[in-house]
């Protein structure tokens, strides 16, 4: 008996004119918690999902050996029935069942004549909540749980299963760092039952904590699997992106002008609750030429500030004053907003940005159909022009501008984005976390579009949870707790520790 | 037609960026056959029309049974055009059948009961329609109430006053101006031919025209780089398209000439297809339904759009009354019963998509058309009702089906 549990050998996987994986080896020790890091796209998922099954043997080459021999799966059931169990970023729960209900869907504990016991079903399932550490009553709809809690009902319903092998597609990208620190903690409660895990994740300093080792994959091949005690943050950087990453941020040398944009005590009320308060009297100010980055946590209102302000697409009750270059302005409607030179990029292109079905032309003039109009009608001759020197200038990888977003992936996307607000021609645009599921090569493009932007005198406002990339692009920064402002810093006075320091300060009660 | 192609719809290969062929020819057939798939609804009306003319032997393409079947089934086709916008916003409108019943018997008060000139009635009517537009607009834009409810409601509602309207009778004897809208020819002009000289001459324009703006279209689209397709094809689909148009006009002016519906409905696929491919308002819809929330954001006035969309669909739906009624020269309460069954479907065959987002006006008028085609062929061969209505929903369930499986293979979401 070997050490391994799990040996991937040589495993090769290939879409239309893709080669996804390519000659993949991954080894994973028994009872270790082994990591898998890569840039969105390197593979991962893949790899995971002919794991599983769901890449069913015969559509793969390479060997899969679990506990000593040769598996081949056909279905995710097949993985599942000798302990390989998945859970996924998007939680497979039922927001109406209950926990138990959850736990135990398609392995219901029977009594007689087949029927559900009830009785067994939720005993059962507070000995496998109690094993996950979440202490909640069974017969709660998931529904009426936070997502931190839901992940871990994923894992009670994994051991339910008799789990083996555990594999975490980035379970904390959605946690809160409590719950992330709970669940990486649960990681290795399990690694000491004997519960071997496979994590991938983006964070680096989540899978120093938690990994024995980390093998990182690049271009649907695996780059190197790192020991514990080699891992560090620079090494496995350099593996994702295959090159040293001194220049992670492009150069700006900023041409500040005069004020082009102020906010007076902007305060916004949750829309179904008009009493809560998200925004709570900001008041900041951009200047032209200027990068100004909001910090906050998530929750901490930066995109419910930005999206109020944005013609009040979020919230109700809704004061403060806006002033552009000196001279108030009003934001009521988001076309007002548009005219009068403000434009937001939202932090969720899917379901906010973009028209997945349609073209990139058609997206790109979205927000200003009104200045391709001829004679009544929209001149697409003009329209496709337009986007084409978009596509060329912004670098948008595709074939031609008729060509659907929905197939781009999300660094192009996000340029077809900043393309139709560009081509709004505003003088203020709100980014709101313009890099998040991008790549680190297309996360440098965006930045030099954004120091471009800066650099024509246009005001730009970045929102964005990673303080490496606010210290990295702006000028100024705000911080952002609990709908307020909880302070203002000039770069060179922006620390992460002191830009944390307020990102978490408490109001006072 | 030229909806057809320059609005492709979604699951259409990348034409010649598919096929990287470097051969003049291989590119050639791969253009070809990128450009038969995206009109593949086309091909699917061509190859029922074939079938039918056989199992008919050769009645189908009568010039009596052409003309027919224009005339028989230009409400539908009215009803097509504006369900097609509305499905493609995302909504759906299932009262358009009530309101046609309901916009009949107004117009019989109007211009029956009332005595009132044929053109005030004709006004009147469609007035009418757009109050039942800016009804059910109001509710599903500004209050919020889903489509489905609020037409579901509206096809109670307007066919319980048609029914009131009419009092439980049917008003009839129209005024034979009025008449015309479902009955007329446009022969009368010159008098008996063999062969009415003004179908001829309209046909011969609208070839003409057809070809200029082809032409000029292609000229622009070179002009700014924009690819184009090879020659021998453009000129073989116009001379393909004109011997169309040609042999379709032949059959009209041997039989009465043109049918007064058929100019409405050609001037509503041309002001239509116009304003789904180059007006704001028609880019603005197709936002709509594809993604609302990021159509807001960029601007759109989604609410007033979807108003607007259904004022729209209220005076097309009391159109297709308007020629019903005067078809049957009657304005009764059973009138317009199933019309939106059949609108939705025409739009559904004709390629537009349950969520929205997708669809054309050419398509939806050719979806109409198969319909229309399966309805008369079915009845020349003497099927009972109860097999052509099973026929019908099995054609639908695969022309979805189809479409469904063209996106999966081509790798769409």
């Amino acid at each position: 008996m070997t050490t391994n549990i799990l040996e991937m050998r040589g495993i090769t996987k290939t879409f239309p004119g893709v080669k996804a994986l390519q000659d993949v080896t991954l080894n994973v020790a028994r009872g270790e918690v082994h990591a898998i890091c890569g840039e969105n796209g390197a593979g991962k998922s893949t790899l995971m999902k002919v794991l599983s099954g769901v890449y069913p043997h015969g559509t793969y080459t390479g060997d899969i050996v679990f506990e000593d021999e040769v598996v081949e799966f056909k279905d995710i059931r097949d993985s599942e029935a000798k302990g390989i169990v998945i859970i996924h970023q998007e939680l497979a729960l039922s927001p109406y069942l209950s926990i138990a209900e959850n736990i135990f869907l398609n392995n219901e504990q029977r009594g007689a004549f087949g029927l559900i016991d009830w009785n067994k079903t939720n005993t059962e399932a507070v000995k496998l909540l109690a094993r996950v550490g979440l202490r909640e009553n069974p017969t709660t709809k998931i529904m009426d749980i936070g997502v931190g809690k839901q992940q871990l009902v994923e894992i009670a319903k994994a051991l339910s299963k008799r789990v083996k092998l555990l594999i975490l597609d980035e379970p904390t990208a959605a946690l809160n760092d409590e719950d992330s620190d709970h669940l990486l903690n649960l990681m290795l409660h399990l690694k000491g039952q004997g519960i071997t895990s496979i994590i991938i994740s983006h964070k680096l300093n989540e899978i120093k904590k938690v990994s024995d080792a980390v093998t990182v994959i690049r271009d649907g091949k695996a780059i190197e699997t790192i020991a514990k005690v080699d891992v560090t943050e620079d090494r496995i950087i350099k593996d994702m992106v295959g090159r040293d990453l001194e220049h992670r941020y492009p150069d700006h040398t900023p041409n500040i002008g005069e004020e082009i944009l102020r906010v007076e005590d902007w305060t916004a009320h949750h829309p179904q609750d008009p009493f809560r308060v998200m925004v709570d009297n900001v008041n900041l100010n951009v200047r032209r030429g200027e990068i100004v980055g909001i910090a906050g946590l998530m929750g901490a209102g930066r995109t419910e500030f930005a999206m109020s302000l944005f013609g009040r697409s979020y919230g109700s009750r809704i004061t403060g004053k806006v002033f552009k270059a000196g001279k108030e302005i009003k934001t009521r409607t988001v076309t007002e907003a548009i005219d009068n030179g403000i434009a937001y990029a939202t932090e969720d292109r899917k379901t906010y940005g973009l028209n997945l079905i349609e073209d990139i032309k058609r997206n790109i003039s979205m927000a200003s159909l009104g200045k391709l109009v001829k004679g009544g009608l929209v001149d697409d001759n003009e329209e496709f022009k337009v986007a084409n020197e978009y596509r060329t200038s912004m670098n948008i990888k595709a074939p031609t501008v008729l060509a659907k977003t929905g197939k781009l992936s999300g660094g192009n996307q996000q340029k077809v984005v900043l393309s139709k607000w560009i081509y709004s021609n505003p003088d203020v645009l709100i980014l709101d976390e313009p890099t998040r599921g991008i790549d680190v090569g297309a996360k440098y493009e965006i930045y030099a579009i954004i120091n471009a932007l800066a650099a024509q005198g246009k005001g730009v406002i970045v929102i964005s949870s990673e303080l490496p990339e606010l210290i990295g692009i702006c000028d100024r920064i705000y911080t952002l707790s609990e709908g307020r402002i909880t302070g203002e810093f000039p770069i060179n006075d922006a620390t992460p520790e002191t830009l944390i320091k307020h990102m978490t300060m408490e109001k006072a009660r | 037609m030229s909806d057809l192609e320059t609005k492709p719809a979604s699951n259409t290969p990348e034409g010649a960026q598919v096929n990287p062929s470097n051969s003049k020819a291989g590119a050639w057939v791969s253009h070809v056959i990128a450009d038969l798939g995206k009109n593949g609804i086309f091909v699917a009306l061509i190859v029922v029309v074939v079938l039918f003319s056989f199992l008919t032997d050769g009645i189908l393409l009568r010039p009596q049974n052409i003309s027919n079947l224009i005339v028989q089934n230009g409400y539908i086709l009215v009803l097509a055009v504006g369900m097609v916008m509305v499905i493609i916003a995302g909504h759906i409108d299932l009262s358009v059948g009530s309101v046609a019943a309901f916009v009949g018997a107004m117009s019989g008060v109007f211009a029956v009961t009332w005595g009132l000139p044929w053109w005030l009635s004709i006004i009147l009517s469609l007035l009418v329609g757009a109050l039942v537009g800016v009804w059910q607009g109001f509710w599903i834009a500004y209050v919020g109430i889903p489509a489905f409810i609020v037409t579901l409601a509206g096809m109670l509602i307007f066919r319980g006053l048609a029914l009131a309207v009419l009092g439980n009778a049917n008003i009839g004897s129209f005024p034979a101006e009025y008449r015309a809208l479902g009955n007329g020819f446009l022969t009368d002009v010159f008098g008996e031919f063999e062969l009415d000289p003004l179908t001829l001459g309209v046909a011969a324009l609208a070839i003409i025209a057809l070809i200029v703006q082809q032409v000029r279209t292609r000229r622009g689209r070179a002009a700014y780089g924009q690819e184009t397709e090879p020659l021998v094809w453009f000129i073989g689909k116009l001379v393909l398209i004109t011997a169309g148009i040609g042999m379709f006009a032949y059959a009209l002016a041997s039989y009465k000439g043109i049918p007064v519906t058929l100019i409405v409905l050609a001037v509503l696929i041309l002001v239509y297809g116009i304003i789904m491919n180059r007006s704001v308002f028609g880019r603005h819809i197709y936002a709509i339904g594809g993604n609302l929330h990021a159509a807001e954001l960029s601007g759109v006035k989604t609410r007033n759009v979807t108003f607007w969309l259904f004022v729209n669909m209220g005076v097309l739906a009391a159109l297709a009354g308007l020629i019903f009624t005067a078809r049957l020269n009657l304005a009764g309460p059973k009138a317009g019963d199933g019309f939106e069954l059949e609108a939705i479907s025409a739009a559904f065959i004709g390629g537009a998509a349950v969520q929205g987002g997708v669809g054309t006006i050419g398509g939806a008028i050719i979806g109409g058309l198969i319909i229309g085609v399966l309805n008369n062929g079915m009845s020349i061969m003497g099927i009972g009702i109860e097999w052509q209505q099973a026929v019908k929903g099995l054609v639908l369930l695969l022309a979805v089906a189809f479409d469904v499986y063209n996106k999966r293979r081509s790798g769409g979401r």
